[in-house]
């Protein structure tokens, strides 16, 4: 074991501890913790909020800026996955049409 | 435990929260690879990496920290990014007690690991009501210890052959896809598209930010407006949920 190593395993429990913390933030009290009434009814957002701001810059920024191309795969397998998603309403089909038409354009033009 | 999970393998609603899982797991599981792979080629020893996978169960921080590990960097600000990455967690920690706060506190605890933000949302269409009844429970299990393996086993795969897998091959995207669609089938209404287009300008327009703060901006920011088109415009449909099948 290097002393890295020891840095390491610190990291990883104290990590450990902040995704058990943050999950259980308002669920492992006893008590009620109270919570306003118009927070209450604007939370029904935060999921959706949280996985657009996840997946927007994945799919438009790279290297911490907006792109500023038309050749970039990611584009094309958003767009097709999309559409796939708006015709059959599935999401399995959702990944599987993006992520070849992505695999395509890599392979190919390798944009 | 083998009881618990032979009584939870036999139970019809632990059946059914697995199968919900099944339409998102593929793009589960090409990030929980590449999630695997990133942390072997950001240097760490297989055993490290390994333990990281399994106790902190986390992709998103994962991800995160891994430079700053890479470069020792202190400890705390290790652990302040992961917990800002996981910020969002906090909020849908409130929406899971409106379900769960009335079991023992140490099943709360054992739950509290396995519920991430993707669970909430399949979750969430199978219960639209904030109301508890007895099979939610074996319902999230099924959901949870399905996605789990989905999540673990790649990653661990992706540990151990680090090296056979191409990075411009850009398999990380299947996980945003499966996030796409996932989030396409919360666009139930006019002010669901609003929130999530102010969303995504918002984390856009934010990325600047350190400690990837700019989902909790985002977040913030999709709130304000949901908030405020609730105001203006009566309720048309009283939960952004409906009841279409995910596949």
């Amino acid at each position: 074991m290097t002393e890295h190593d020891f840095y390491l395993i610190a990291a990883i429990m104290g990590l450990a501890v902040v995704t058990t913390v943050t999950r259980g933030f308002f669920l492992l009290s006893d008590r009620e913790i109270p919570l306003p009434d118009w927070a209450r009814d604007g939370l029904r957002y935060a999921p959706l909020a949280a996985l657009v701001a996840v997946i927007v810059p994945e799919m438009v920024m790279s290297h911490g800026h907006l792109i500023s191309t038309w050749r970039d795969a990611r584009l094309y397998a958003t767009a097709a996955g999309t559409v796939y998603f708006f015709w059959r309403r599935g999401i399995l089909g959702t990944i599987v049409v993006g992520t070849v038409v992505m695999l395509a354009i890599r392979l190919t033009v390798g944009w | 435990m083998i009881s618990f999970l032979s009584s939870l393998w036999r139970h019809p609603e632990s059946r059914r929260g697995a199968r919900d899982m099944v339409p998102i797991t593929p793009g589960m599981s090409a990030w929980g690879l590449v999630t695997g792979v990133a942390m072997v080629k950001s240097g760490m020893s297989v055993g490290m990496a390994l333990l990281m996978s399994l106790v902190v169960y986390a992709g998103s921080s994962q991800l995160a920290v891994l430079p700053l590990l890479a470069n020792g960097a202190s400890l705390w600000v290790v652990w302040a990014t992961a917990f800002c990455v996981n910020l969002r967690f906090v909020i849908f920690s409130a929406q899971w007690r409106r379900y769960f706060g009335h079991l023992p506190r140490g099943q709360r605890l054992r739950m509290t690991y396995f519920a991430g933000d993707l669970h909430y949302v399949v979750f969430v269409r199978r219960f639209p009501e904030a109301k508890q009844v007895p099979e939610q429970v074996p319902y999230f299990w099924g959901c949870v210890l399905f996605s789990w393996l989905g999540w673990q086993i790649p990653s661990i795969l992706g540990i151990f052959l680090a090296d056979q897998v191409p990075e411009q091959w850009g398999l990380g995207f299947a996980g945003v896809l499966a996030l796409l669609g996932l989030t396409y089938t919360l666009l139930v209404d006019r002010k669901a598209w609003a929130a999530a287009a102010v969303a995504g300008c918002a984390a856009v327009a934010a990325y600047g930010l350190p400690l990837h703060l700019n989902i909790v901006v985002a977040i913030a920011a999709a709130v304000a407006m949901g908030l405020t088109l609730d105001h203006w415009i009566p309720d048309s449909s009283q939960a952004p949920h409906d009841e279409e099948p995910l596949a």
